[in-house]
């Protein structure tokens, strides 16, 4: 069937249930400020470190759909933006999660932006300054976004390619926020509150971990992330031993090299 | 099973009794007596010996039927192999020593015993050490263990339990004792010189040592609980009543090393116990000297950070450290401006943190002028040129392992690897060698431009970010005519990225003077000229050295410098120099190419003729071995090597150096300037 206008676009829903997240700092209320003021927040961190929770507990906090992209290194403008169909003999604009999200006053989440193709940046920035427009070329449509509408987008400075770095006439458009490894014991509990093992074992998750991060750069690119100690966790929980645990959710996700992982493992059967 | 003839003829060849006239037939006696496996493991390494040293050969030959009783094979392996390399570092006596010492190695009576060979851990310690402890350290073998807070001294061979896997729980129970020395505030009471004013401090610090061990063990049993599961299986000591008393009061979690200290006068009123097999040494002298290192490093990078940031220069400077207990996290301050320490500063910063538990202010006063030791740094680089005009000095380079076919086994740090620029010659070479091939020049720009970001239209696709017109006209009218219509209506970008990093290593050993050399230059240009039409980065340097201690590489160009006049110039510049080691440079290639981030990774060498070197074995089998064993290497860590060679002898080892379908072999030299841009479009096609 053929949509009025020629034209086919999405609506993000917004989110039922309130998700799970911990806050460790000011960030809930500098979000809340960056969204009142129209400024887009660019979120700094290690991957697994709870970026996308917190997205998604500030979409649910302010009431406003969710649309989030993940960004791959065949990410194009056209993807973003969105392109013609052909439907029944005639062309259909079908928006893309960019656009989709302007129309609809959503938040818009651009997760890892540095892995998109560079010619994303040029619908990005309109968006991100104060026009906050955006133009389809294709359509020769301008789109202005909505007060409701906020752009958030992630990235992650640990890579030490010079290729990932973010350039600074994109990063100086975004009010940034820099995400860490929370605090042990916060982070405990946010693995005891996730998986449900008890503290203690929650307790040497997390010792665990601070040992794999003591290793970036000598060995391991990234330490383990939270993500990482709650799958952990929830192996344990449901009857894995937490040698048996750490070895599959933790040791094997973070090193392929031998020597490394045997070390990892030998940390691992050190503490429990 | 040989008989007492056999052997003793052996022995006489590899031991040239002929020359020495020493009577061996007590070791073949005592060889005979073996059963034929350890016969032919002790002749074959007393061959293998006899090729490094008579005397090495001789004493192991002398000492190895009773060895072979208590160890296995492996260890005598490692204990052998742990003489040569001291044979290599330091000399013939050294080795003896080794050979020697062999009681070290298994302190205890067992048969056959199944050590831990530190050489095969040391990947796995080194990393589990830096997970304990937040930072890298160093690893060096030694007869006790012991640390100086940076580098662990742990044994050479661990065989003190029955199997192999007890003592590597014992070898990790010394390295988590060694970390807990710092961690839990051992080493401190030693450095601020709490035991030096005691009468006897020898027996004062033995006493000490043995009361903080007492208090570690239940430091590890806390935050370690599964490793000090092990350690209590392989605990061998026993407490009489009262040190069972201060291991109640040390294990309490409140206990520091001054309830060590405190218990200490009344503990040396009794007999001292016996260690249990993971106590540890303690050395003063080589943690006063090490943190007193740290000190004064500190101070100088202070000093530079300070000149680095522009201010008044009269006002001194006041840096100060806020830490954050919470996350670890250290920030530097400098007049009350937060600056990012470089990663260097930061190590520092931490160790000295865990040394004191806090920043001592006297430790923030930035270096004065003359304060600067250099041979404080450990990656302090010399002037090449300066260190060959004395003797040959192996300060400031960089040492590689050579592969011994002969023993089966890499020699430890035996190149001693230097790299040197080639002299820039403005001679107007590449102005001629550009003119002389306009038109081959020309067709590779053309050529490999073609090949640049093939990025393609691909039409009549499933899905696309562009309406291919052409596909829907055909599928319109294909509609009218009555057929299905077509799904495939879409066009789609292709971005082919290029994302290739290649290193060239250029023979520069003697042999290629004259048309060689020439070929070579003109071979470079040409390629460089299809590089930068391709934009794919790349490198060249040229090797060449004489014997093991002077190894030298030469840049011509680097990774990140430009195609510019200089390389150009020094293309012009390279001349033919020594021998053709190989090993070592292709080692060094190995490692630049690592540091690269590049999905794939090429290693193009062009030589003239085999590895060879001057007044050494390296000619013939054994560099053909050592170069070979560098190619795997590269290989395995995911480099492509790829072998030019203008030696029409090629064929007969190259297939065995590069593999089938990796090499090229040139015929004739002139030849190499025209076929070298094609060799490469083929090989990255």
């Amino acid at each position: 069937m053929i949509p009025p206008d020629n034209l086919l676009t999405l609506s993000p829903q917004r989110m039922a249930e309130e998700p799970y997240y911990q806050a460790t700092g000011g960030e809930v209320e500098l979000f809340e400020a960056a969204y009142r003021n129209h400024l887009p927040m660019l979120l700094k961190g290690p991957t697994g470190c709870g970026k996308t929770r917190f997205v998604e507990y500030m979409a649910w906090r302010l009431k406003r759909p969710l649309v989030t992209v993940a960004c791959h290194d065949d990410l194009t403008a056209s993807d973003l933006v969105g392109r013609y169909l052909i439907i029944g003999g005639q062309t259909v604009w079908m928006d893309g999660p960019l656009v989709a999200a302007v129309r609809s006053g959503a938040i818009c989440y651009l997760d890892e932006i540095v892995e998109a193709r560079k010619d994303t940046m040029v619908v990005i920035h309109p968006l991100a300054d104060d026009r906050r427009i955006l133009t389809i070329e294709k359509r020769g449509e301008v789109v202005h976004a909505p007060d409701e509408f906020m752009l958030v987008v992630s990235y992650n400075p640990g890579y030490q390619s010079v290729l990932k770095e973010m350039k600074q006439s994109t990063r100086q458009r975004f009010v940034a926020c820099e995400f860490g490894y929370p605090d042990p014991a916060i982070e405990a509990g946010i693995v005891m509150r996730e998986s449900g093992i008890k503290p203690e074992v929650a307790a040497n998750l997390v010792k665990f971990a601070a040992m794999t991060r003591n290793l970036k750069g000598n060995g391991l690119e990234e330490g383990a992330s939270t993500r990482l100690l709650v799958h952990a966790g929830q192996l344990i929980a449901s009857g894995l031993t937490p040698a048996d645990a750490c070895r599959s959710a933790i040791a094997e996700a973070l090193t392929d090299d031998a020597d490394t992982l045997a070390a990892i493992l030998e940390l691992s059967s050190s503490l429990f | 099973m040989s008989d007492f003839g056999t052997i003793l003829k052996e022995l006489e060849r590899f031991l040239e009794v002929e020359f020495s006239m020493r009577d061996v037939s007590g070791i073949a006696k005592d060889i005979a007596a073996l059963p034929p496996k350890d016969q032919d493991f002790i002749l074959n390494w007393t061959q293998r010996l006899s090729a490094a040293h008579v005397q090495i050969a001789t004493l192991f030959a002398t000492l190895a039927p009773e060895v072979a009783r208590r160890m296995d094979q492996r260890l005598i392996e490692a204990w052998v192999m742990q003489s040569l390399d001291a044979h290599d570092r330091n000399g013939l006596q050294a080795a003896v020593k080794v050979l020697r010492e062999v009681d070290r190695f298994i302190e205890q009576d067992h048969e056959h015993a199944a050590g831990i060979v530190l050489e095969d851990v040391r990947g796995i310690i080194l990393t589990f050490a830096c997970g304990l402890s937040g930072r890298r350290l160093f690893l060096d073998t030694s007869d006790e263990a012991w640390t100086d807070g940076e580098t662990l001294h742990l044994p050479a061979i661990i065989a003190r339990m029955e199997n192999a896997a007890d003592n590597f729980v014992l070898c990790k129970a010394l390295v988590a004792m060694l970390w807990a020395q710092g961690r839990f505030g051992t080493m401190r009471v030693l450095f601020e010189g709490m035991l030096k004013d005691h009468p006897d401090p020898m027996r004062a610090l033995a006493f000490f040592n043995r009361l903080e061990t007492l208090r570690l063990e239940a430091c590890i049993s806390r935050e370690l609980p599964g490793l000090f599961r092990d350690m209590l299986r392989i605990k061998d000591d026993v407490l009489p009543e009262t040190w069972q008393a201060y291991a109640v009061r040390l294990s309490h979690p409140d206990a520091t090393s001054m309830d060590s200290l405190s218990l200490l006068p009344d503990a040396l009123q009794s007999d001292i116990p016996d260690p249990p097999c993971y106590q540890c040494k303690l050395d003063t002298d080589a943690i006063m000297k090490r943190i007193a290192e740290e000190n004064a490093k500190l101070r100088v990078k202070l000093s530079e950070i300070a000149r680095s940031i522009p201010g008044p220069n009269e006002s001194p400077k006041k840096f100060e450290v806020a830490h954050d207990r919470a996350s670890g996290e250290m920030e530097l301050m400098l007049d009350d401006m937060p600056i990012a320490p470089p990663e260097d500063v930061r190590q520092l910063l931490s160790s000295v943190m865990l040394d004191f538990g806090e920043i001592p202010p006297e430790y923030l006063v930035a270096a004065g002028p003359g304060e600067y030791d250099p041979t404080l740094d450990r990656a302090v680089q010399k002037d090449p040129e300066q260190v060959w005009q004395g003797t040959y000095h192996e300060e400031g380079a960089t040492l590689y392992p050579e592969w011994d076919m002969g023993r089966g086994s890499y020699r430890k740090n035996w190149c001693v690897m230097r790299e040197r620029d080639v002299p820039a010659i403005h001679d107007g070479f590449i102005e001629m060698t550009l003119a002389k091939h306009s038109q081959l020049v020309r067709q590779i720009r053309r050529t490999f431009e073609g090949m640049r970001d093939e990025d393609r239209l691909l039409k009549r696709q499933p899905q696309g970010e562009h309406i291919d017109l052409d596909a829907l006209i055909e599928a319109l009218s294909d509609v009218n005519a009555g057929s299905e219509m077509s799904e495939l209506l879409y066009a789609r970008l292709y971005r082919a990225e290029r994302n290739i990093a290649v290193a060239f290593l250029v023979d520069m050993s003697g042999s290629t003077k004259g048309w060689v050399n020439d070929a070579e230059r003109e071979a470079l240009v040409l390629m460089s000229e299809a590089l930068e039409a391709l934009g794919d980065r790349y490198a060249i340097y040229g090797f060449s050295g004489m014997t093991r201690k002077k190894c030298e590489l030469f840049r011509i160009k680097r990774f990140d410098e430009p195609y510019g006049d200089e390389v150009k110039a020094r293309i012009s510049g390279i001349r033919p120099q020594d021998y053709t080691r190989m090993g070592f440079a292709i080692r060094h290639m190995n490692a630049l190419l690592k540091e690269m981030d590049a999905k794939t990774r090429i290693l193009i060498t062009i030589t003239d003729g085999r590895p060879e070197d001057y007044n050494d074995n390296y000619r013939g089998g054994y560099g053909i071995a050592d170069t070979r064993q560098a190619l795997t290497e590269a290989r395995r860590s995911g480099i492509h090597p790829f072998g030019i060679t203008i030696d029409k002898e090629g064929r007969d080892y190259l297939p065995h150096l590069y593999g089938p379908a990796h090499y090229v072999v040139i015929d004739e030299a002139r030849l190499l300037p025209l076929k070298v841009a094609e060799i490469y479009r083929r090989l990255t096609v």
